[in-house]
């Protein structure tokens, strides 16, 4: 039990930690690592919960791909971060005065906030028991059972998206020269080289 | 606990159609943008054999994957008329495609995704896959209007239509939530069953509704949700704009009269001024701001918005005869719609499209054929007995009536008088005007077809009226059976 509130806390620390550094690390592919790491931690944090599904997931995709897009999208565009920040001290006091807001908002929220008395036997208790089946299991069972239909058709929401993405910006451009290996290496010597003789003096 | 197959056979039309998009894709893929013509045939087939397919279902009603999709005989009417308008969208897009050089093989198989969307629109029997169905139609037509990228009003109307699309998906998406928060489910079955059990309807529930149909206002393009529709109507390709005219908003009208009458059948009380509203606004709106337009497709854009209105004005009263009148509505609207855009996608001079009204002036010389064409479209817009049109406003008047929804019907018979202004004028440049232009011949024989078939629909709908009676009243008895 030690154990697990130390894992706990050190997870905890080091996802707020790099959650702070990823907004002010001066360093945009520095702020993408950060996130990364944080990410790291926060598949920690589920694991510790007993979601192992959703903390390697978590890593997969986030870490996988979409942490790598951000890489990508960061070190393509050449964005100039310390521009765009300029006028961040100007911008100030108007953001602090939202951000009062919020807080102020969020603490009404919490401040009237009541808890069902029931919700820690439910929330202790998951449908179906861990005994049973482990929740990959019961994920699965899920989307692939219960939620079959939606299941297939986001996936072909996410292939029109995928067709529509090419549509619209794939250009084929006239002009552009492509290797094609088959006729380099079909090339015969008779074809491509002519012997001259040339008179010394007079050029071809 | 053991898994259960779904019982797929109630979804078979919609399988049918992703499987074949799917394969379509594969064979545009490798054979080119060469191959877009027999991509395009087969696509057609594909819809067709999809409607066969539909047809083939029977009656009575199946709810499958539990719970998420439901099929009955209104699910099998809509999906006809959804099917068959989308066939006819894509012989409209064939000749113009390769003339305007953005002949390629996407374009119909996005069609063909966008209207296995439609589909599952009308098949939802739950807000999760009423929300996943209108995605998937939406993402596609957002890419088919903006399908001529290399123009910049394409390209705007489909920004445009992406944005506003987005924050009407979200409006819709928070009017579900709140449903789920405060009916504790999702499902349409179970939300019908609590209201008809005399659950206490919360002040919060009624907003989500109100949500929800905001949302669904928005894709139908009722006022006041229809600000975005001129500019996309306008700025989309023309056979983009006959598909978003006639199939998309089938398909929506069909999930509303869905929505109001299934989950919410008992809320009468609620969404009855929401719908009033809405039409009456959509009729006002659609007849007198058109007057003013110059652009044939934008014209047809507040016409469609109008048509839309008194659609609106069946499902008010919230009776199986008013259901009955919007189907029939929907069905002839459809047709006379999808002949209108093949007249407009017709009007070229020296192979330039031609898109203002005045460019019409003088067609009966230049062209009889065609103007003789669009003036029986345009009769039959305006309402004129014996057209089509006359008896899709007729049933729905007379459901109004028979509600006692006097001022609805009123307002609706004053704005078809003036919208008749607009038609009526149209004809009147084409007969009376002098030629401007000389419009070239219709070289292209799907066209053709087309405009035969529709012209012919509309002209003669009155000999043989029973198969699109006898079908909408079939589907409107579905929807108040359970």
């Amino acid at each position: 039990m030690i154990l697990q509130g130390i894992a706990f806390y050190v997870f905890a620390a080091l996802l707020v930690a790099s959650g702070v550094m990823v907004i002010s690390a001066r360093n945009p592919v520095h702020s993408v690592l950060f996130l990364i790491l944080a990410f790291f931690q926060a598949a920690g944090l589920c694991l510790l919960m007993g979601a192992e599904f959703i903390a390697m997931i978590l890593v997969i995709v986030y870490v996988g791909a979409v942490a790598v897009l951000f890489l990508f999208v960061v070190m393509m565009l050449d964005i100039n971060f310390r521009e765009l920040r300029k006028g961040a001290m100007e911008a100030l006091p108007l953001g602090a005065l939202v951000g009062l807001i919020l807080l102020a908002e969020l603490a009404a929220v919490v401040g009237g906030w009541i808890v069902a008395p029931n919700v820690a036997a439910i929330a202790g208790a998951p449908t179906p028991s861990i005994d049973q089946v482990s929740n990959t299991q019961a994920l699965g069972r899920l989307m692939y059972t219960q939620y079959v239909y939606l299941f297939q058709a986001s996936g072909i929401v996410l292939l029109i998206a995928m067709i529509g993405a090419i549509v619209l910006t794939l250009r084929h451009r006239p002009g552009v020269h492509k290797q094609n290996i088959g006729v380099q290496i079909a090339r015969r010597r008779e074809e491509v080289v002519a012997i001259r003789k040339v008179t010394t003096g007079e050029g071809v | 606990m053991t898994a259960v197959f779904p019982d797929i056979w109630p979804a078979l039309p919609e399988i049918f159609l992703a499987l074949s998009g799917v394969a379509l894709l594969m064979l545009g893929v490798f054979r080119g943008d060469g191959f877009t013509r027999p991509v395009s045939y087969l696509s057609i087939v594909c819809m067709l054999l999809a409607a066969i397919l539909a047809m083939g279902y029977g009656s009575g009603r199946v709810v499958t994957f539990n719970g998420m999709f439901v099929m009955d005989a209104f699910g099998v009417f809509m999906k006809v008329l959804v099917l068959v308008s989308a066939a006819f969208a894509v012989i409209l897009g064939l000749g113009f495609n390769e003339r305007e050089q953005m002949s390629r093989f996407e374009f119909p198989v996005l069609m063909i995704f966008a209207t296995l969307g439609m589909l599952m629109m009308v098949s939802a029997n739950d807000f999760i896959s009423l929300y996943v169905g209108l995605e998937t139609q939406s993402l596609a037509l957002y890419v088919i209007a903006a399908f001529r990228r290399d123009s910049g009003k394409s390209s705007e109307a489909g920004l445009k239509y992406f944005v506003l699309g987005s924050l009407s998906s979200g409006m819709l998406l928070y009017g579900a939530s709140l449903v789920y928060g405060f009916a504790g489910t999702t499902s349409f079955d179970k939300v019908a069953a609590l209201f008809a059990g005399g659950a206490h309807v919360s002040p919060g529930l009624v907003i989500g509704l109100v949500f929800v149909m905001a949302g669904l206002a928005f894709k139908v393009s009722a006022a006041p949700f229809h600000m975005w529709t001129p500019d996309v109507y306008e700025g989309a390709p023309t056979p983009v704009t006959a598909f978003f005219a006639a199939a998309p908003k089938v398909a929506a009208i069909a999930l509303l009269t869905r929505v109001v009458m299934e989950p919410f059948g008992h809320l009468a009380a609620q969404w009855h001024q929401v719908l009033v509203a809405t039409a009456i606004l959509s009729m006002v709106i659609g007849s007198f701001v058109a007057i003013m337009q110059t652009n044939i497709k934008r014209l047809m854009a507040y016409s469609s918005i109008g048509h839309v209105g008194y659609a609106l004005v069946g499902l008010t009263t919230g009776t199986q005869d008013g259901v009955r009148g919007v189907l029939i509505y929907m069905a002839l609207y459809i047709a006379m719609n999808i002949g209108a855009f093949a007249v407009i996608l017709s009007m070229k001079a020296k192979g330039q499209m031609l898109e203002e009204i005045k460019d019409f002036s003088g067609l009966s010389k230049t062209n009889p054929m065609l103007a003789a064409t669009m003036a029986i479209f345009m009769f039959s817009m305006a309402g004129i007995p014996p057209m089509a049109g006359f008896f899709g406003k007729l049933y729905v008047f007379l459901a109004a009536v028979a509600a006692q929804e006097y001022t609805l019907a009123v307002v609706g018979v004053l704005t078809s008088v003036v919208g008749a202004f607009y038609y009526l004028r149209i004809i009147k440049i084409m007969y009376f005007d002098e030629p401007a232009v000389v419009v070239d011949k219709v070289d292209d024989d799907g066209m053709t077809g087309v405009l035969v078939l529709t012209s012919l629909f509309t002209l003669l709908f009155f000999v043989a009226p029973a198969p699109i009676l006898n079908g909408a009243a079939a589907a409107a008895a579905a929807l108040f059976a359970g």
